[in-house]
């Protein structure tokens, strides 16, 4: 048994989840107990998706288990195929599922349903969301792909690519295609099929007539480019285009496998990453010592921007996806760096605390690790939260991309200066403790950052209140009601306070009770 | 569809002349251990040990967002593969998980092991490890102890706040007996958020109720006394096996509409009063301030709601007492009232009150229910995250329904709070202009 608190991966059929909502035209029936539903939120809340995801579940309860729960799939599998009409249908079993041994694949195989089932074996006690994501998509295509497709001769028409990878709740999935769209599109090259995200099964059916694939996010794209090549002979382009870098060897790769002219996207005018990082501003950024984690992609990229193109110190490297740990071990090589694969948030705090860096380049937890620790911090991997899914066109890939990592890098930088200066001349009217950094937009009661304290009602009823309620000179507080107030969660206890002083000094009051509090409560409420 | 498979899953009862459609189907709710969220909060000195898989820990954290990360008092032991090859071995694992996290939490006084799906359909018996781990790590003259107990969170036997009622039922075991011949006393039953539960203890100590005791209790040794002289009043409508572990130990259940807005917490008061007889004067005296004060705050929000319909799908079983405040004090119709279980007995009260014409539901056929609200087009409907922006994107208004569980929405001072939550999304909907 492992103890965990946070999990950077979630189970294996979330990553199948993954895939089956970011394609059009699928279904996937998952054997599920009551409560798996869970899910869907993190596609409708922190994705923000307009739709549910497509998925049905058997919700069975323990009271079924005696019974046939067999059957019950089988009911689920008949009735999601006539309400959805899928074009394929995905199959398999969640952790519980798994346990009770139904056997999905065969249950719906011989159920002679209107559409192909694709039956998906996902281990969840080995093995994690990431590889199912790639198993899903990889049976998807085995099952799907016409092996008689072929493209048509190159004479006449521009080279043709698949984009692999890009799923639902993906890091920047969506603008990195759009990105990488533009850049193919400057070399004069067209996309056949960006798969899973957008596509439908019968997109899938073609997706030989590509003259080559293009693996965005290998973790979840290149299980499937593999059989790829070897069914299609369709070559596979790895190099992950984040970090000017990287853009600039990928484009070059691209054009060489493609045949065309590299310098029609390597002189894009909207690079503007190198010149602001070779700008005097930037000279302070020199040899910062930054410590990076994330999924290995993505923690690969970032070091090699922060030493080749920001000039940072890389002082940690790390993953917490085994499946990539090599790719991680040689870039840690090149830095003279220990790696750390691991997927114990603990073990990873306390390497950072022991590494000492000036930014952390991490995953939403490195981002909370960061705060404890009162260190800057950017997100450059998923798991992240709604924050990292905004409504801006914001990439990671491309010379945009770069752009884009550059402010966000840089930002949590620039206001850790900030907050040096502000400890700095602490004494000086305008820079005092109370006034609090900008970013914080000055109101922060105390230095302390108020976003920590919401998760720690304790502490934060100690700090809210440090400046003691007694500074009205009209009705005083009385103990009660003063302790009253303390319980009122701080972020909104200031406007308490306010009123039930306004009130209770409109009212005449001479001291302020309990009563008072619930009156004025009663009174202002909207 | 065939006919005859509508009717397996879709009946409608009429005994004791109240109609029920029960549906099975798809549900789309959470499993019991989600209760934990605000159960830690509650408990301050307990642990929550969930043994169960990957997907445990990735609900726990996704449904208790941010809050992770402040030290929680909860966390999983993730069966692996290994764990699934031999029971023994299962139990020696969980020993060593328990024996670590007691020596880094040193000031741990209770420790809850919650079983799960996994742990269930594998038969591992918690109950038994709660005595063994219980035993070793006993009161002793050089330590406090911490008390060990162990029930079902599982999504197969919990739905959401039935979690609660489950943790619950292992605390009455604990409670002490009362003395004998002991004056009679008050329990009130359900994890409240701090402010409520205190202006309820506060209303209680005022009407004169002189021995009240909360389950659960906020610390370890904070268990209130019982035996036939206790009177327990339920201040949540999901704690029908707790109710049943209490009446089993003699205490007897005051029945009463759920506190919820002004007339409901009066009621909910008054029935307490009732039963330690106390003068109807007085009681009218004590409670009047605080429901007028109540009816005022409603009173911002009727304009906004009255005529208004809505829909509850089910998640907490808090929504036929919500339907109740909200026809009854605010003037809104409930077209449809889903809950994942409906105590009869407990919710007699709020049943009452109900307009006749309300349609409640039991259980979920997720997607028929969806078909019904499509048709029905509420102005409201109360459902979980993951319904909630798909309705909204067809153009329906809906209100998340967990919000409802965690905000402090009981008694009189939190009236207003509690009718503001249905107001907002429908004055948003008005504001926007995009």
């Amino acid at each position: 048994m492992q103890l965990a608190v946070w999990t950077y991966e979630g189970p294996p059929h979330v990553g199948a989840m993954r895939v089956a909502t970011a394609m059009r035209g699928v279904h996937y029936l998952l054997h599920a107990p009551q409560g798996d539903t869970y899910a869907d939120l993190l596609f409708t809340m922190i994705e923000r998706r307009s739709a549910r995801p497509p998925v049905t579940y058997t919700t069975f309860q323990a009271r079924d288990l005696g019974k046939d729960t067999a059957s019950m799939f089988q009911n689920a599998a008949r009735d999601a195929v006539e309400r959805f009409k899928p074009q394929a249908l995905l199959v398999g079993a969640s952790c519980t599922a798994e346990l009770i041994q139904d056997d999905p694949a065969g249950l719906a195989e011989n159920m002679g349903l209107p559409c192909p089932v694709i039956p998906l074996e996902l281990p969840s006690y080995q093995r994690k969301e990431n590889w199912g994501a790639a198993e899903t998509f990889y049976q998807i295509v085995r099952h799907l792909a016409d092996t008689s497709v072929r493209p048509a001769p190159r004479e006449g028409r521009r080279p043709r690519v698949n984009l692999l990878g890009p799923a639902a709740l993906g890091f920047r999935h969506r603008d990195d295609v759009r990105e990488i769209r533009r850049i193919l599109d400057l070399l004069g090259i067209d996309v056949h099929l960006v798969a899973p995200l957008g596509a439908s099964p019968e997109d899938i059916r073609t997706i030989g007539a590509a003259d080559f694939n293009i693996v965005l996010y290998p973790e979840i794209g290149d299980e499937a480019a593999r059989w790829l090549d070897k069914t299609f002979a369709q070559p596979a382009i790895r190099t992950v285009p984040i970090g000017v870098g990287a853009t600039r060897a990928f484009i070059a790769e691209v054009a060489a496998l493609a045949g065309v002219d590299p310098a029609l996207a390597l002189d894009d005018p909207s690079s503007h990453m190198p010149w602001w990082s070779r700008s005097v501003d930037s000279t302070y950024l020199t040899g910062k010592r930054v410590f990076i984690f994330g999924d290995a992609t993505h923690a690969v990229a970032a070091a090699r921007i922060a030493s080749e193109e920001l000039g940072f110190t890389v002082c940690g490297l790390g993953c917490y996806n085994r499946e990539f740990a090599r790719d991680i071990r040689a870039a840690a090589k090149e830095y003279g760096l220990e790696p750390l694969i691991t997927d114990d948030h603990l073990t990873v705090e306390e390497a950072i605390a022991a590494a000492a860096p000036e930014l952390v380049l991490g995953t939403q937890m490195e981002r909370h690790i960061a705060k404890r620790l009162g260190v800057p911090c950017a997100v450059i991997s998923a798991p992240v939260h709604v924050q990292d899914f905004p409504a801006r066109f914001s990439p990671q890939m491309g010379f945009e991309g770069a752009n884009v990592i550059f402010d966000t890098w840089v930002h949590p930088l620039v206001m850790g200066l900030e907050e040096h200066l502000l400890t700095m001349f602490r004494d000086d009217f305008e820079f005092s403790d109370a006034a609090g950094p900008s970013h914080l937009h000055g109101a922060a009661p105390s230095h302390s950052a108020a976003p920590q304290n919401a998760a720690q009602p304790e502490p934060a009823e100690q700090a809210g209140l440090a400046t003691p309620v007694a500074s009205n000179d009209t009705a005083g507080w009385t103990d009660e009601a003063e302790r009253e107030l303390r319980k009122i969660p701080f972020f909104v206890r200031g406007k308490a306070k306010r009123n039930t002083e306004k009130y209770a000094n409109d009212m005449g009051l001479a001291a302020i009770t309990l009563d008072t509090l619930y009156e004025a409560k009663a009174h202002y409420a909207r | 569809m065939s006919p005859a498979q509508v009717l397996a899953k879709s009946e409608t009862s009429r005994d004791g002349g109240l109609e029920v459609l029960r549906e099975r189907g798809q549900r789309e709710v959470f499993c019991g251990l989600t209760g934990i969220v605000w159960l830690h909060r509650k408990m301050q000195d307990a642990f929550f040990l969930v043994v169960g898989s990957r997907t445990c820990a990735h609900l726990l954290q996704s449904a208790a967002g941010v809050m992770i990360f402040a030290e929680p008092r909860f966390a999983t032991a993730i069966i692996e593969e290994r764990d699934l090859a031999g029971m023994a071995d299962c139990h020696a694992e969980l020993d060593r998980v328990v024996d670590r996290l007691l020596a880094r939490r040193p000031e741990i006084r209770q420790l809850f092991l919650v079983g799960s799906c996994p742990s269930e359909v594998i038969k591992l018996d918690l109950g038994n490890a709660a005595q063994r781990l219980g035993a070793k790590h006993v009161r002793t003259e050089g330590s406090e102890g911490v008390r060990i107990l162990a029930y079902s969170g599982s999504g197969i036997e919990t739905t959401f706040t039935e979690g609660e009622d489950a943790c619950l039922t292992t605390l009455v075991p604990e409670m002490p007996a009362e003395a004998p011949g002991a004056a009679l006393s008050l329990v009130m039953v359900g994890t409240l958020p701090d402010i409520v539960e205190d202006q309820f203890l506060r209303l209680f100590a005022e009407l004169g109720i002189a021995h009240v005791g909360v389950l659960p209790a906020r610390r370890a040794g904070g268990l209130p006394a019982l035996g036939p002289n206790t009177r327990y009043l339920l201040a949540q409508p999901f704690l029908g096996e707790t109710a049943r572990a209490l009446e089993d130990r003699g205490a007897v259940r005051i029945d009463a509409p759920f506190p919820f807005g002004a007339d409901g917490t009066a009621a909910w008061l008054a029935a307490a009063a009732a039963a330690f007889s106390i003068d109807e004067m007085h009681v009218n005296r004590v409670i009047a301030p605080g429901r007028e004060r109540a009816k005022r705050s409603l009173e911002r929000y009727r304009p906004m709601l009255e005529g208004k319909r809505i829909t509850f799908m089910p998640d907490s079983q808090l929504e036929i007492p919500l339907a109740r405040f909200l026809s009854t004090e605010l003037g809104m119709i409930p077209v449809e009232v889903g809950t994942p279980y409906l105590h009869r007995a407990h919710l007699a009260a709020d049943l009452a009150m109900l307009p006749p014409e309300t349609r409640i539901s039991e259980g979920q056929d997720v997607e028929r229910q969806l078909d019904r609200v499509r048709a029905d087009r509420p102005d409201l409907t109360v459902c979980g995250l993951g319904l909630a922006n798909p309705l909204e994107a067809e153009g329906l208004s809906t209100k998340w329904s967990i919000e409802l569980v965690f905000s402090p929405v009981h008694g009189f001072d939190q009236a207003g709070d509690l009718a503001e939550l249905f107001a907002r999304p429908l004055r948003r909907r008005d504001v926007l202009r995009i």
